[in-house]
């Protein structure tokens, strides 16, 4: 039981970076921008809380930048794909080669850092409950914040009208640009969320996962985030499962040595990847299926037409 | 205000100002980067942009770095002018190392005029191979080829990491994680440095490439796929056909940049061969216009950013990651001006949008978001 419950804990822990960035990059896709510099944001986030809570000691300050950078990296692809109208796909690959040197630029001097630990939800009397107890009431602050804010993001979309507005701009610019919305306002919102979602998930990874400074650290996970998008058909509820799921294969790596099984460490290591290629092969098989579920104008420059 | 008004044409001479542009802009971003890093600016200028270019051994350098940088973003950019998005060079690139490799461990210690040849075709069909798996995925599962081709970089780099730590590793090393020295190099070009015969296979590259795209059938093609999908489709082109023409193009060329590096400069396979050539190769295409002899020219003032690059990080004690942060400005800035391609800035006096004469003809232009080509 407290093997199972370890298990479960540590997948919630790798679970949640995705979840995070994922249900940013949601937003920004359904308002129908991609932005394939989820993996620069995140480790510009990163680095960005980690240096905050070396120099200050304070976890919230540390969210915050991270925050601010990612949501700063967004505005700049804003600038590049929504005012300049440049290639989105390039500019989103130029904004993660971008963060990658920036962060390790940045991030020189903290290597070999650690973070003090971050702080750990304990309600007396819950979290002693055996197995349910740490599993629900222990788990550290950011790990509720992400589910409080998938739910919040699940709620604004489908049942507030900024919701519906930035749908609207997602599925038909010229029809929302029509009738009188903002288009490019509102897309530069829904990117600017989806940075500062990056930017906290990657500070996930440096001040609780590891904690420490490593270059590099996101190791690919902002491109899982941006497959996770596709595989959560664009809804926010499947965006959960699919973190998780990835999550579960990720520390699979982990305890399967603990368990004696014999791979390669590298090997192992090799698997959340192998894992979202096969899950995209999956649910991409059905091509009309996609094209229902993507944002119809997911990718395509806006040009207002008086 | 300064408005955004679209050209009725792509403006000819704005598509090759913009990377000059972007070259300018770049330098001054560097300038302002190298103040705030309290290192003198000029001093960086010059050791970065001049100082390799004023010794035989800089120049030398030049053609090493500038060759993988080169034949991968030929492959990358007439994938791009398909608008197929090949981003797992890198991948590629370490898979046609191993493959290469892997054959010239296999024979040893036979060697002969035929190894080299040999392990330059299993490269070849290393990296094609690599490639073939996000061609197969998107043209039989409609997979997205970005985040596939992507994802198969981690995988390539664990691969290779795993074998010369297992079945690759050399059997008379202190079990340090590199393969046995090859038993052949690539043929050196001038005496006493570096640089090797790849080089001239890059620039046969250079040119296919230009026959390819402007002269056979098979570029007009491809760059038709890229540029009206549709019109493709209607015109009976095998859109299917195509996907796998530019990958295996791209991964092949690719495969052979990573066999070169492999069987040149470093001469046996390490762990770190896969050093990010094959991103920066995409800033090479697209800063070479997706045009061959631009690239040419792009590959080697990005490898100028290299070894300049290196240079300043000794001289200046500068992190290694400043060469990273400019490719990355580099592209962003790049971007950038080729805006002035479709649009011309025009300042004029604030009115209401609906009086503006010019902002209608802004609906006829880009439902489709193209790429920039000539």
């Amino acid at each position: 039981m407290e093997l199972l419950a370890n298990i479960l804990i540590s997948a919630m822990i790798a679970a949640t970076p995705l979840l995070i960035a994922a249900t940013g990059e949601l937003v920004a896709e359904r308002s129908g921008v991609l932005n394939l510099g989820v993996e620069g944001m995140m480790i510009v986030g990163a680095i960005a809380g980690f240096s905050t809570v070396v120099a200050t000691k304070s976890a919230m300050l540390a969210l915050a930048a991270a925050i601010a950078s990612g949501a700063v990296m967004a505005a700049l692809f804003g600038v590049l794909a929504l005012t300049l109208r440049a290639n989105q796909v390039a500019s989103g690959l130029a904004l993660t080669m971008f963060g990658l040197g920036l962060s390790a630029l940045w991030g020189q001097s903290y290597s070999g850092l650690s973070a003090p630990a971050f702080p750990r939800l304990f309600v007396p009397g819950l979290t002693d409950i055996p197995f349910l107890g740490k599993l629900l009431f222990g788990q550290d602050g950011l790990i509720y914040v992400s589910l409080a804010m998938l739910a919040a993001v699940a709620w604004v979309l489908d049942r507030t009208r900024l919701g519906l507005i930035v749908r609207a701009i997602g599925e038909n610019h010229d029809a929302a640009h029509a009738i009188g919305y903002p288009v490019v306002a509102y897309r530069y919102l829904a990117l600017v969320f989806g940075g500062g979602m990056a930017g906290l998930g990657g500070a996930y990874l440096s001040l609780v996962q590891t904690p420490l400074w490593v270059e590099r650290m996101t190791a690919g996970r902002g491109w899982i985030a941006l497959a996770l998008v596709v595989f959560a058909a664009w809804r926010p509820w499947r965006v959960l499962l699919g973190a998780y799921l990835f999550g579960g294969i990720t520390i699979l790596q982990l305890h399967s040595q603990a368990l004696g099984v014999k791979i390669d460490a590298q090997l192992l290591a090799m698997l959340p990847y192998l894992a979202t290629i096969i899950v995209l092969v999956i649910i991409s098989r059905d091509a009309m299926r996609v094209r229902l579920t993507a944002p119809q104008c997911l990718g395509k420059p806006f040009h207002a037409a008086a | 205000m300064l408005r955004l008004e679209p050209r009725r044409e792509p403006s000819g001479p704005m598509f090759y100002v913009a990377p000059l542009l972007a070259i300018g802009m770049t330098l001054v971003a560097g300038i302002v980067l190298f103040a705030a890093l309290d290192k003198p600016p000029l001093t960086a200028m010059q050791l970065i942009f001049i100082a390799p270019l004023t010794s035989l051994r800089g120049v030398a350098e030049l053609l090493v770095k500038g060759t993988p940088l080169i034949l991968i973003a030929i492959g990358l950019a007439i994938s791009f002018r398909g608008g197929i998005w090949n981003i797992g060079a890198e991948g590629q690139y370490a898979i046609g190392a191993l493959a290469g490799g892997a054959v010239a461990l296999a024979v040893y210690p036979a060697t002969g005029w035929w190894l080299l040849p040999l392990m330059s075709c299993a490269g070849i069909a290393g990296g094609a191979a690599w490639a073939a798996i996000p061609a197969l995925l998107r043209t039989r599962f409609n997979a997205n080829e970005i985040l596939v081709s992507l994802m198969l970089v981690y995988v390539a780099v664990l691969l290779l990491s795993s074998l010369v730590h297992g079945p690759l590793r050399d059997p008379e090393g202190l079990n340090f994680p590199e393969s046995r020295l090859f038993q052949t190099s690539l043929p050196i070009l001038i005496e006493g440095t570096r640089a090797h015969v790849g080089f001239l296979v890059a620039l046969a590259a250079v040119l296919l490439a230009w026959v390819l795209l402007e002269r056979h059938a098979l570029g007009f093609k491809v760059k038709v796929l890229g540029q009206a999908p549709r019109a493709a489709r209607y015109a009976g082109f095998s859109d299917k056909g195509l996907i796998w023409f530019c990958f295996l193009l791209s991964g092949g060329c690719a495969g052979l940049a990573g066999l070169f590096e492999a069987a040149g400069p470093v001469g046996q396979l390490v762990p770190a061969l896969p050093s990010g050539y094959g991103f920066t190769a995409i800033v090479v295409a697209f800063l070479g216009r997706l045009n061959p002899i631009g690239i040419l020219l792009a590959g080697l003032v990005l490898a100028l950013t290299y070894i300049g690059g290196e240079t300043a990080q000794i001289a200046m004690s500068l992190p290694s990651a400043t060469t990273a942060v400019f490719q990355g400005m580099f592209l962003f800035f790049l971007l950038a001006a080729d805006v002035l391609v479709n649009y011309r800035a025009r300042w004029i006096a604030r009115r209401s949008p609906a009086a503006d004469p010019h902002a209608v003809s802004g609906a006829a232009i880009g439902t489709v978001q193209r790429l920039p080509t000539p």
